[in-house]
């Protein structure tokens, strides 16, 4: 039994959410303490599994000390011919943030957004089966299905809790990507129609054997794919529709797509360095002059955006640009020490974002009191007013807990968001700018330089619309509501910016990871060679 | 037959793209069902445009030149369930939007 499941292990972040999703299905909504039980216990397993699958993927074999890839051949068909799964570093690394992030978002719901309406725990699990595939996976096709379920549980988790508002931003959302979805198609089908496989190890092998006259258009296909990718991760002047429809989603649904837009980031990390990297001939490097064009023009639009947010809602929405235009300029730099910097940048920016969308709407609660009565949640609420009446008998001006704590965790998040020290937003940005600064592939002085002071200026950006934002929230109301918080929502925020806490604490393993990971990455033959020798298993004796 | 084709694709995915960009969302809905396809029949094109040879090896001959390729087929059959599923959806949410705002205009209300 044991030896069943550890060999199967790697299928099973797909396995698992889909199997508790189809479960939650049959349960009445009004049972939704049993609903939230068995979908935090199923979230909870998810998160064992990824941390389990980041040991594997860590394992050194052999004398080289290279860590092992591990292939899982669906259908017992080798690779090329069957559809593979691939468990490595990135893909690991992305599950753990996926599955922590979802938990924490999971246990802020259960507090009062998932009786906002129906079916809230399925499409939950149903979404982080999708991202789960779409990281595990090593075909093209197969990525163009687990984004899709990834996008089917999107749109309706985007019109979770209804309202005018909603839907408006939710018609946008899926239109746009719906559109997207057919630049996916297109860029697939072309880049099968030159090279004849849709494996990606396979391809990686193929492309640079593609012929002169047929080069064109493998290219053409590379760049309408890379289109796709780049809408769902928000570079600029592909974004417009991100800032609006990530404020309008409800808290946990938003914290939860700052990892969605993180995919379109991690396929660009995985498949720019595999099929354009340096082993391609004569397509080398194709694309990355847009990416570090694209990146800079992304952190612009985005701080700016940053700077002119009046709502909370709508400056963490532009944050998620910034992060992702920092990311995308590093992908272009096509450099594994600056990739290493980028990888740790994208899990700290991911957990801080994620708490960043949570906290939004527990200090929203504050402002504006009629957001604090939603009729759903009434019943939610503890009875709270003895600890209001203890605090108002106080005498002078007094910051009530809630509003302290709130406030702690604003601060922390702005230090995260800002990249200022001690956290680990600072040592992101500061892995990420040195290796830059270094300019190992030898880019023109001045691209390198506008980076690093559009880096640094967005980091200005975002510690003065955050400062503005935090004084206008915690010390301007003398007379303010103070928001009732449950401790169910306010501990996913604490536990997610203590994670950052960690990270910056522990910042010398996860820097090694994240330096070994970029290596791989930028080294692309071992990827190939372990998917595309793996044995069929039960075939001439071997396991 | 190749001319017909490219022709077909062209006229669905330029029909699907001007309606696309209207304003008004039926229009919307049906411009994404033109550019899907368009798009079905352009992956169908990439297998290589044959006739009269089957997709399925029978076992009787070997020889690859003797069939069409059968994976395009098999993508074109996912991309048009999940194209169909997203329609679907697509329209759900236009019916909700046009309840709620009283307005078929994508952005819920009548530019001024």
């Amino acid at each position: 039994m044991m030896a069943i499941l550890i060999d199967n292990l790697v299928i099973l972040p797909i396995v698992l959410p889909l199997v508790a999703g189809a479960l939650l299905l049959l349960i009445d909504e009004r049972r939704h303490a049993l609903k939230a039980a068995i979908a935090i216990a199923a979230t909870v397993a998810l998160v064992v599994i990824a941390i389990a699958l980041v040991t594997i993927a860590d394992t050194r074999v052999g004398a080289t000390g290279v860590a092992k890839v591990t292939t899982y051949l669906l259908g017992n068909w080798p690779a090329p011919f069957g559809i593979v799964l691939v468990l490595d570093r990135l893909s690991a690394l992305m599950l753990v943030l996926t599955s922590i992030l979802g938990l924490a978002a999971l246990i802020f719901s259960v507090a009062r957004w998932d009786r906002a309406g129906p079916h809230f725990h399925t499409l939950f699990q149903f979404l982080l089966m999708g991202l789960a595939g779409a990281f595990l996976t090593g075909d093209l096709f197969n990525l163009f299905v687990f984004f899709e379920v990834t996008l089917a549980a999107s749109y309706a988790l985007m019109l979770h809790g209804s309202g005018q508002l909603r839907v408006r931003a939710g018609l946008h959302y899926i239109v746009i990507n719906l559109a997207a979805s057919t630049f996916f198609l297109i860029g697939v089908s072309l880049i099968y129609g030159v090279t004849g496989t849709l494996n990606m190890a396979d391809l990686a092998v193929r492309i640079p054997d593609v012929p002169a006259e047929t080069r064109p258009l493998l290219e053409t296909g590379g760049a309408i794919l890379g289109i796709a990718f780049l809408v769902k991760a928000g570079m600029w002047p592909l974004n417009f529709w991100l800032p609006t429809a990530y404020a309008a989603a409800a808290a946990p649904v938003a914290a939860i797509f700052a990892i969605l837009s993180k995919v379109g980031v991690y396929v660009l990390m995985r498949l720019a360095p595999l099929f354009f990297g340096a082993g391609a001939g004569e397509s080398a490097g194709l694309g990355d002059w847009a990416l570090i064009v694209g990146g800079i023009a992304t952190i612009v639009y985005g701080a700016i955006g940053v700077l002119s947010s009046q709502a909370l809602g709508r400056l963490a929405g532009f944050s998620v640009l910034v992060s992702s235009g920092t990311l995308l300029a590093a992908i272009g730099l096509a450099e594994a020490s600056i990739t290493a910097g980028a990888l740790y940048y994208m899990a700290t920016s991911t957990l801080a974002l994620g708490a960043f969308f949570m906290l939004v709407e527990l200090v929203d609660r504050a402002q504006d009191p009629a957001a604090a009565v939603l009729s759903v949640t009434l019943e939610a609420y503890g009875d709270d007013g003895a600890d209001t009446a203890a605090v108002e008998e106080e005498v002078g001006v007094t910051i009530p807990g809630t509003i302290a704590a709130l406030g702690i965790c604003f601060a922390v998040s702005g230090l995260l968001l800002a990249g200022l020290p001690p956290l680990s937003g600072f040592v992101a940005k500061f892995a990420l700018l040195s290796a830059t600064i270094a300019n190992p592939t030898g880019e023109p002085g001045w691209v390198i330089w506008t980076l690093v002071a559009v880096i640094i200026g967005s980091g200005l950006f975002a510690m003065v619309s955050l400062l503005r934002a935090g004084i206008r929230a915690f010390w301007a109301p003398i007379e303010g509501v103070v928001p009732r918080v449950l401790v169910v929502e306010f501990a996913p925020v604490a536990i997610l910016l203590t994670l950052c806490g960690c990270m910056a604490v522990f910042a010398g393993p996860l820097m090694r990871y994240a330096e070994e990971t970029a290596a791989y990455l930028h080294a692309p033959a071992v990827y190939i060679s372990d998917v595309l020798e793996t044995p069929r298993k039960g075939m001439d004796g071997t396991p | 037959m190749e001319l017909t084709l490219a022709a077909a694709i062209g006229v669905l995915v330029a029909s699907g793209v001007w309606l696309l960009l209207r304003p008004r969302t039926y229009q919307v809905i049906i411009g994404l069902s033109l550019i899907a396809y368009g798009v079905n029949l352009f992956i169908f094109s990439m297998g290589g445009l044959r006739m009269d040879v089957p997709p399925v090896v029978d076992g009787a001959t070997v020889d690859p030149a003797q069939y069409i390729d059968p994976l395009p087929q098999a993508l074109v059959l996912t991309a048009i369930v999940i194209g169909f599923a997203t329609t679907a959806l697509f329209l759900v949410v236009l019916l909700v939007s046009r309840g709620m705002t009283g307005s078929d205009h994508v952005d819920g209300r009548e530019p001024k």
